[in-house]
């Protein structure tokens, strides 16, 4: 193959093609995992390198939500609300144990797993997880997004 | 060397209900209707000049008759040195004057044990919950506050519906 050749492809998976390398996150950060997040974003780790750098602090303007952190009772309208703002087509990512399951915060003020308020493409375990999780995390978005299922080892009897 | 608890002996007598002094940390147990006085007194004394409110808390304890506590954490930064009161109440009378005439700070405070424990201060000016949201059911800090006992998820702040 050289340039100036022509491929057949379908349109959706152009569109997704491109959906793929494209994601704006927008980041909701209450606890350490924002700081882990600073490195993802930052040079060691680059989150660019998957196309995942345009960070907006605007949900109108992104695609992918990632919540980082604890989420309490009190917040949850709030973050409900951020998450109906962006447009479609949408993915949150649950990055930390906090945010995935309350972690150890069981108790009467933090949500137990912000899938009890909206809907969640990828868990990142970790308290909090190093910057390769979330890395890790988002190379699975884009296989999801893409339609590609998670390679299965299958184990020797 | 137990500086303000002797003072405090000396003019309030019968209103000092307990005192202890541990090392030089020095508390008391004082009346509920006698506190803003003392604390006034303690504010206001030469020599004492306790004029640092550094914490106030309330406290549960289920076995006691008079089971909640309000504590009272005061520094002097005049003569550096700390003093513990504390005031009982019964959960039938969860009634205590409000100190913001004497400290501002006191008010969030109050509001935070208005919060969690349920004492309600006579005449602060604005207590509410500050902590938890408005429709938060309980007062979560409560010894018999169930361990597995979740809000439900609260409609949305007024700033924040369409």
């Amino acid at each position: 193959m050289q340039l100036g050749d022509i491929i057949t492809t379908r349109i959706d998976e152009v569109v997704k093609w491109g959906r793929k390398f494209s994601l704006w996150p927008m980041p909701y950060g209450t606890a350490c995992c924002a700081i882990e997040f600073m490195g993802v974003v930052s040079s060691h780790f680059d989150i660019s390198r998957f196309g995942a750098e345009l960070v907006r602090f605007s949900p109108r303007q992104a695609d992918l939500l990632l919540v980082m952190g604890t989420i309490n009772y009190k917040q949850a309208p709030i973050l409900k609300r951020i998450y109906e703002q962006m447009c479609e087509p949408k993915w949150v990512i649950s990055m930390g144990a906090c945010a995935s399951s309350g972690g150890f915060y069981d108790n009467y003020s933090v949500v137990q797993g912000i899938d009890e308020i909206i809907p969640v493409d990828v868990y990142v375990p970790g308290c909090p997880p190093r910057p390769e999780q979330l890395l890790d995390a988002i190379v699975k978005l884009q296989q999801k997004l893409q339609g590609i299922k998670e390679n299965h080892i299958e184990l020797p009897a | 060397m137990q500086l303000a608890l002797d003072r405090l002996k000396e003019n309030f007598g019968p209103a000092v209900l307990e005192t202890d002094n541990q090392h030089g940390n020095e508390t008391a147990v004082i009346a509920k209707d006698k506190i803003v006085e003392v604390i006034r007194f303690l504010r206001d004394t030469e020599g004492l000049e306790f004029n640092f409110m550094m914490d106030l808390a309330g406290a549960d304890y289920p076995e006691r008759e008079e089971r909640f506590e309000v504590v009272y954490h005061l520094y002097s930064l005049k003569i550096k040195k700390r003093i513990r009161l504390k005031v009982r109440v019964a959960e039938n009378q969860l009634v205590i004057p409000t100190i913001i005439s004497l400290y501002k700070a006191a008010n969030w405070f109050e509001r935070e044990a208005f919060d969690m424990y349920g004492i309600r201060f006579e005449g602060h000016p604005n207590l509410k919950r500050i902590l938890t949201f408005d429709e938060f059911e309980g007062h979560p800090l409560r010894k018999d506050y169930p361990v597995n006992k979740r809000p439900k998820i609260p409609t949305p702040d007024p700033l924040i519906k369409v």
